[in-house]
């Protein structure tokens, strides 16, 4: 009934609208449409130039509203990641000079030169030199900033340097693996072949490789501060991509074609907490490419901490070769059963986001 | 010289035809239905994109009331959509379908086949003097296959496991096994199927209108005295003859792969806990495949939006376009790069940085053709006598949309800069305000400047100029706080943000955009009212040349018949921008070269 009102209503007003739209018509056939042409012309004259300074001040409104919303004010939490930072200043600086100009002369011109009884349009088809003027400038402007995208881009897309910390994330629908080399700084094997053998086996690592035996698989990313992390990264099914907005930094996740990625994380999750104001701060792995249905829950989580931290976690984290074949674990089966509380229970609370 | 020769025996051979028309008893069937009058084929492409429109836009609606509040349910949505709003609450699945199919409709069915079909097909021959297009029956075709792809996309919107929802880019693996999405289902087949045939109909489209402007111009049009619209047409039908094939393949061997155990883009997969046997493809290829078509289809969109808008702001400025000869240049440039520029899409695939540094390069060297035609339409208007008809509103609207939305993409193809920025909502104000409304803007000026010819009655002014305020107030107000979401990394196609501790709080900007862009789709139902009642009701056109515009179409007849002139064709003796020139309000084409008249 309220829906069936709602809908009565916006007829109405459409209607409203309508009527007094073809009684305009009808008066300005009275009144002589030459008249009401020109008194049109005034009107939207005048409503062109107050659209460019209140879009002007809308524009300059909402940067107040947003800016401090976006990630910029808190900086980047990476040190490659303040690069683009800079970048972005750079190109907002420019381009936003050019859109203020341009804008205006459009409005102002379109205001200033509306027609006018007796005046006459000046003849102007073309000038070469102006033309060369504003093909040569923007052309320099772009140089300025390809050069510049591209030195970062080369410095970001380079070879990872060779003490960084490696980690493999590997997306399936919807969620985030990661697997950490273990001590012998290398990830085993994988064939996609050999997933669920045995069961459990999600991440179809081949098990009879011996460099996958010490490898670690978590849910959860855990990277020391102020060293160079390097992603691999995988996805099972579909592309998804990793995004990884803190840090600036997104590659996406390819099946079968595995794409790397690396960075050096700045300032600790706790840190951040400080420099964001905001307690409930997490560094947070989004997925940025239309994964399925559960694309928008894609979400992973990221702790940075310091190296010792780092280190305690690496340690307390189980080998899955040993969760999977329990007869190889070293340990006695009584003690492992134990260990595996002890760390999946602080795990939980961290998943759940306290 | 032979072309003079060509042109001579096509005006004369369309010209007899002309005649023999006249006799013709025309049913209803053959003068509305299956019509062969280049005109009335406009008119049918036109209708059939304004319905498209409807529906792309309520589905967005829809789904903006879901990013507005994801914890509201409407228990009307429930009685209209069944099972995909279970509880009046928009399912995820249903979400991403209408994503989707907004895309597929708006992109495809509304801003190419509506706006190309319509304005290609009226203005062509009109403007360079011809009785109908090269071959009326392959135009007629042109239509059918369109009309066909639409039965198909509309019916894919009814199957159980729902339509496309792996968004309009379709990439594989998503979109390759049923799998890994209910609407990679059927609903997917269907969608490429339908695809197949609006390519087809792209293809015979273009094909008619390249031959048409190469061969059948009247005498003295030469190819510098055609107006920027024809050239702006000519490029799109180039630019889409060349690369929608490119999307046919990508398109066809998607269908082996999802129908035939092909592995073209599939490798390596494990979905719903079934390991695929396919090996060896690449995800990646259908990207190129698809962008080498996408990327120059965003200006298969922009071209025709910019020459009409060119034409438009020179005639209500009374002054001739600024720089015609770098008006062209500057689309033929666009042309060019357009074809070279594709893979800044897919700067974060894991691309060969090398590689990517030539995109970043090419992509940004279209700034320059585009800052070209900015300055140059600005200077159309300096010192001009302008009017305000709605459509010179819109087409100074579109300089505005295309200056703010072209800006934004030195950001997005600096590939660094994109690493940050892709995929967010940064990319959806963007590509908005730059191809989607600024080719909107395009389309309307286009529809209310010609709209007298087409119907022989004037559209509601007052009605136009809300529309035309709603319009452009809504859209920056949708858009522009859009760029803040996606400097935020706010991801595009997310259903619901509340459980991100970093996109959470745009709560209330969402709502906002919602609201608006509910006001703004009902001004476009104002506009398509408008439309429909003035076709009969609309104030009637008395004068044959209700602009005083020089270009030909306005020395036809107020409603011309199948052939366009009752007599002969207009010869052309200048070029189509004496506008203001020796004193003279305009000059049209047809009117011979005085012999005092000075030289532009």
């Amino acid at each position: 009934m309220k829906d069936l009102f709602l809908v009565a209503i916006v007829v109405m007003i459409f209607v409203v609208i309508f009527q007094i739209a073809k009684a305009s018509e009808y008066v300005s056939v009275l009144k002589g449409e030459e008249k009401t042409r020109k008194q049109n012309n005034k009107i939207n004259g005048f409503l062109l130039i107050c659209f460019l300074i209140l879009g002007l001040i809308g524009a300059w409104y909402c940067n107040e509203l947003y800016y401090g919303k976006t990630l910029f004010p808190q900086g980047a939490a990476s040190v490659e990641g303040e690069k683009i930072d800079l970048m972005l200043y750079i190109t907002i600086g420019v381009t936003g000079t050019v859109f203020v100009i341009t804008q205006i002369l459009l409005f102002w011109f379109a205001f200033k030169y509306q027609e006018q009884e007796g005046k006459k349009a000046f003849y102007f088809p073309h000038n070469n030199k102006l033309e060369l003027l504003w093909t040569t400038v923007p052309a320099i402007f772009l140089t300025v900033l390809v050069v510049f995208g591209l030195k970062y881009w080369f410095k970001m897309t380079s070879d990872a340097p060779r003490d960084a910390v490696v980690v493999e994330i590997t997306g399936h629908q919807f969620a985030w693996d990661m697997r950490y080399p273990g001590k012998d700084g290398k990830l085993g094997k994988k064939n996609y072949k050999l997933y669920n053998t045995p069961s459990g086996n999600t991440l179809a690592v081949d098990f009879e490789d011996p460099e996958s035996w010490d490898d670690l698989h978590t849910t959860e990313m855990h990277l020391p501060v102020g060293k160079p992390v390097k992603l691999v990264i995988n996805a099972m099914d579909v592309i998804h991509d990793v995004g990884l907005s803190h840090f600036r930094m997104k590659m996406d996740a390819v099946p079968g074609i595995p794409t790397t990625m690396w960075f050096t994380p700045k300032y600790t999750t706790e840190e951040m907490k400080a420099r964001t104001g905001n307690p409930n701060f997490v560094y947070e792995i989004s997925c940025d490419q239309m994964c399925g249905k559960g694309h928008f829950s894609m979400r992973g989580v990221i702790v940075v901490e310091s190296e010792a931290d780092y280190n305690k976690w690496l340690a307390s984290q189980k080998p899955e070769y040993y969760t999977l074949y329990p007869e190889k674990d070293p340990a006695k089966p009584i003690q492992a059963t134990d260990t595996t509380k002890a760390v999946t229970a602080p795990m939980a609370q961290v998943m759940s986001g306290k | 010289m032979s072309t003079t020769t060509l042109q001579e025996t096509a005006h004369h051979t369309s010209h007899g035809e002309a005649h023999g028309e006249q006799h013709h008893h025309e049913t209803f069937i053959t003068k509305y239905v299956f019509s062969q009058d280049h005109k009335t084929i406009a008119k049918q492409f036109l209708v059939t994109g304004i319905i498209w429109a409807i529906i792309g836009g309520l589905f967005s609606v829809i789904f903006r009331l879901q990013l507005a509040d994801p914890t509201a349910t409407y228990p009307w949505l429930e009685d209209l959509l069944g099972h995909w709003a279970q509880g009046g609450k928009l399912q995820p699945e249903f979400y991403y379908a209408l994503v989707t199919m907004h895309g597929t409709i708006l992109v495809f069915f509304v801003l190419t086949a509506g706006l190309s079909g319509t304005f290609a097909n009226f203005l062509i021959p009109l403007q360079i003097g011809a009785r109908d297009m090269a071959s009326p029956m392959l135009n007629m075709l042109s239509y059918w296959f369109f009309f066909l792809a639409s039965i198909i996309m509309m019916s894919s919107l009814f199957v159980q496991t729902g339509p496309a929802s792996g968004g309009w880019t379709i990439y594989p693996p998503l979109s390759a096994l049923g799998d890994a999405s209910a609407g990679s289902k059927i609903g997917m087949d269907l969608w490429l199927v339908s695809m197949a045939m609006f390519i087809v109909s792209s293809l015979l489209g273009g094909l008619n209108y390249i031959t048409t402007i190469l061969n059948m111009r009247t005498k003295g049009m030469s190819m510098t005295r055609m107006p920027l619209t024809i050239w702006a047409l000519f490029f799109t039908a180039v630019l889409g003859v060349l690369s929608f094939p490119v999307l046919l393949s990508g398109a066809i061997l998607l269908l082996f792969d999802r129908n035939l155990g092909t592995s073209f883009y599939l490798s390596d997969i494990v979905v719903a806990g079934k390991i695929l046997p396919n090996e060896g493809g690449s995800a990646i290829l259908f990207q190129h495949l698809f962008w080498f078509l996408g990327h120059p289809e965003v200006y298969i969109i922009l071209l025709p939006a910019m020459g009409m808008s060119s034409e438009i702001l020179s005639i209500n400025s009374r002054k001739p376009i600024f720089g015609y000869m770098a008006m062209v240049g500057s689309l033929f440039a666009i042309t060019i790069l357009a074809f070279l520029v594709w893979a800044h899409h897919m700067f974060v695939t894991g691309l060969n940085p090398f590689l990517g540094s030539v995109f970043v390069l090419l992509t940004l060297l279209i700034a320059v053709p585009s800052a070209i035609k900015v300055f140059n339409w600005l200077t159309t208007l300096w010192r001009g006598n302008i009017r305000f008809t709605p459509a010179m509103m819109f087409a100074i609207g579109f300089v505005s949309l295309f200056i703010s939305g072209g800006l934004t993409g030195i950001f997005l193809g600096n590939s660094a800069l994109d690493i940050h920025l892709h995929d967010t909502y940064f990319v959806i104000a963007h590509f908005h305000i730059v191809m989607g409304v600024a080719s909107f803007f395009g389309m309307f000026a286009g529809v209310y400047h010609w709209y007298p010819k087409m119907f022989g009655r004037y559209l509601n002014n007052t009605l136009a100029y809300i529309h035309f305020w709603v319009t452009i107030i809504g859209a920056y107000l949708i858009f522009w706080p859009m760029h803040y979401e996606g400097l935020a990394g706010m991801p595009r196609r997310y259903y619901d943000f509340s459980n991100w501790e970093s996109f959470k709080n745009f709560g209330g900007l969402n709502q906002f955009i919602s609201m608006i862009a509910l006001l703004v789709f009902a001004v476009q139902l104002l506009f398509v009212f408008n439309f429909f009642y003035s076709i009969w009701k609309g104030r009637k056109v008395t004068n044959q040349n209700p602009w005083n515009a020089n270009t030909l179409e306005w020395t036809t007849p107020i409603r011309p018949g199948h052939g366009n002139w009752p007599g002969d064709i207009p010869e052309v003796h200048r070029w189509p921008y004496d506008y203001s020139k020796d004193g003279k309000d305009f000059i049209a084409q047809d009117v011979p070269v005085g012999a005092d008249e000075s030289k532009h």
